[in-house]
């Protein structure tokens, strides 16, 4: 479209400015990015030197003023709470996402994403509060005190299952109504057009989705610092009261020092790479459905 | 060129009952049935009317380009005819169409034998995105052709007919997306053609490819005469010359279009019966 406003009289300045705006923009939030990184690093170097990565690992306990600094337990703790919601909260999310996407007449589906919308709004605190006064006491009634991995996967997989239910009901339905045409004229089946045609060709994009709630998952600290117990310990059974590294960074960092302080810190390093890690295959794997569709890109 | 439409549709894949229903019935003859007739056709979205009236009687066998200006409704024209218009929101169609004398605006109406009889060719070539087997296989599956070496049979088939088979025989299980726009609306095609139909609709299918790959599916729409009976939605009045038999003009009027003229080929080019054709298919041919 041909502009009618005035931007001839002076458009090269214009231009420059947007040009040189952009530009700054861009590189804040690159050396921001790269800032931070090199900050962890730099904090996190005087533990990996002096106690050593394997120590981390190997050690017998976690009393960092008596230099005993085993962060395994904690790693297994959040990546055991992060897998639970995770193996909660997907199945619930997909099958909510299709219910909307396939069954729901549009007021129902209006009223339903409202009120996921709602509940993906939930401050995590209030969840977390809700989880401790709520259902860590019927845990407790089971199998106290509670406050344990189950409790925290709980509360976790109820904050992430809107996200994974509103961003794969955006996929499927997008991928339906791509393909309603072409499968209806072929007079497929309501079944086969959701089940051979949109999951299939949504399911690169259901995997991101899943990742990216994944990424959350892991990264969630107030939830899991409220109901999960903070007791440093393998993750022995369900109702095991521990502790995750992001808890453990919360809990500690007012008061740590010296290589505490800097144990912290390869903790929090390790939560970057595995969430680097994770972006980087959501990355992947998006790339791949754009190679996989390039017909829908170009259209 | 086939200018005597004579096939037999059943004789089409070995075993012609493959995919579920008989064609027998439609084995055209010079005075049999028509393929398709409308009758006072009138199709509106919620209270717009863009079809009035719309008469037209389709022989069978031969091509019929359905011609007219931008946005007078020969797309929603073709939709009718495989109620994929129910699919369209506020989308209402009144008066009669029946294909091979069969009610099909009727409740009564079985869609999905409709929709397997009228197959529909889209303007942009729309493969699933899956891979090249996938996309013909899946609809015989729904179709109830259960044995594989059937499916592969028809696919084979298919393919050979839309002149794709040598290009892609060594790769079926790529993805569809990785064939150039012209072989992805040639694999549509076979795709549409593996269910065994009785009539195609094409919706302006060579309009979104470059002109050799829009003219190979227009040879195949020459070689596919006859052997079904098929109307084409074109912009393209050359095209409209060298592949119809019959050619309908659509014309848009305050009150919705309607049908300003339905002829032979030879006769609506070189003597119309309204100004307004011969304005329009001599205007727009330069």
């Amino acid at each position: 479209m041909i502009s009618s406003s005035p931007s001839t009289s002076s458009p090269w300045s214009i231009d420059l400015l947007l040009r040189c705006w952009q530009r700054l923009a861009a590189a804040v939030a690159g050396g921001v990015l790269l800032l931070l990184v090199a900050y962890l690093i730099a904090e996190s170097l005087p533990a990996l030197m002096r106690i050593g990565p394997l120590a981390l690992l190997t050690d017998p306990s976690w009393h960092p003023l008596e230099g005993s600094f085993a962060l395994l337990p904690m790693v297994m703790a959040s990546v055991g709470i992060a897998l639970l919601a995770m193996a909660l909260a997907l199945p619930l999310g997909l099958a909510i996402a299709l219910f909307l996407t396939v069954y729901a007449g549009r007021r129902l589906r209006a009223i339903y994403v409202a009120m996921l919308e709602l509940l993906a709004g939930i401050p995590s605190v209030i969840l977390g509060f809700w989880g401790l006064v709520a259902l860590v006491p019927v845990i407790a009634r089971w199998q106290a005190p509670g406050t344990s991995l189950l409790a925290a996967a709980l509360v976790l997989a109820l904050m992430i299952t809107p996200t994974i239910a509103l961003l794969s009901h955006l996929v499927l339905r997008q991928a339906a109504q791509t393909h309603a045409l072409t499968t209806a004229a072929l007079a497929l089946s309501h079944y086969a057009h959701i089940f051979r045609v949109v999951l299939p060709v949504a399911m690169p994009a259901l995997a991101s989705t899943a990742l990216l709630a994944l990424g959350r998952a892991l990264g969630e600290t107030m939830v899991v610092l409220m109901v999960a117990g903070n007791v440093v310990q393998f993750p022995a059974s369900l109702t095991t009261p521990v502790r995750s590294l992001t808890a453990n960074i919360a809990l500690e960092m007012a008061y740590a020092r010296q290589e505490h302080r800097s144990a912290l810190f390869v903790s929090g390093l390790v939560l970057l790479l595995v969430a680097g890690g994770l972006y980087f295959l959501i990355a992947r794997l998006q790339r791949g459905d754009k190679e996989q569709a390039p017909v829908e890109s170009a259209a | 060129m086939h200018a005597n439409p004579v096939a037999d549709p059943a004789a089409r894949f070995t075993g012609s009952n493959a995919t579920g229903h008989s064609c027998a019935q439609s084995v055209p003859a010079a005075d049999a049935a028509p393929a398709l007739t409308l009758r006072d056709v009138t199709v509106a979205y919620h209270d717009r009317v863009v079809l009035r009236d719309v008469s037209l009687q389709l022989a069978v066998g031969r091509v019929t380009a359905l011609l007219g200006p931008s946005g007078c409704g020969k797309s929603s024209l073709l939709q009718c005819c495989n109620r994929l218009s129910d699919l369209i929101d506020g989308c209402r169609v009144q008066g009669n169409i029946r294909v091979f004398g069969e009610d099909i605006l009727a409740a009564a109406c079985d869609l999905r034998r409709l929709r397997k009889r009228v197959g529909m060719i889209f303007q942009k070539a729309n493969p699933f995105p899956l891979s090249i087997r996938r996309n013909i296989e899946l609809p015989l599956i729904e179709h109830g052709v259960r044995d594989a070496q059937q499916r592969d049979h028809i696919m084979e088939k298919v393919l050979r007919d839309v002149g794709l088979w040598q290009e892609v025989r060594d790769r079926l299980q790529a993805p569809a997306q990785s064939l150039s726009g012209g072989q992805q609306q040639r694999l549509c095609i076979a795709r549409a053609l593996a269910l065994a139909p009785d009539i195609l609709l094409m919706d302006e299918p060579c309009s979104a490819l470059d002109p050799i790959a829009g003219g190979r599916i227009e040879e195949l729409i020459g070689e596919l005469r006859g052997r079904y009976s098929i109307v084409l939605v074109t912009h393209n009045l050359f095209q409209a010359r060298r592949v119809a038999d019959d050619v309908a003009l659509l014309w848009p009027m305050p009150d919705g279009s309607r049908l300003l003229e339905f002829a032979p080929r030879e006769t609506i080019f070189s003597a119309p019966q309204h100004e307004l054709t011969g304005l329009y298919l001599r205007g727009a041919m330069g």
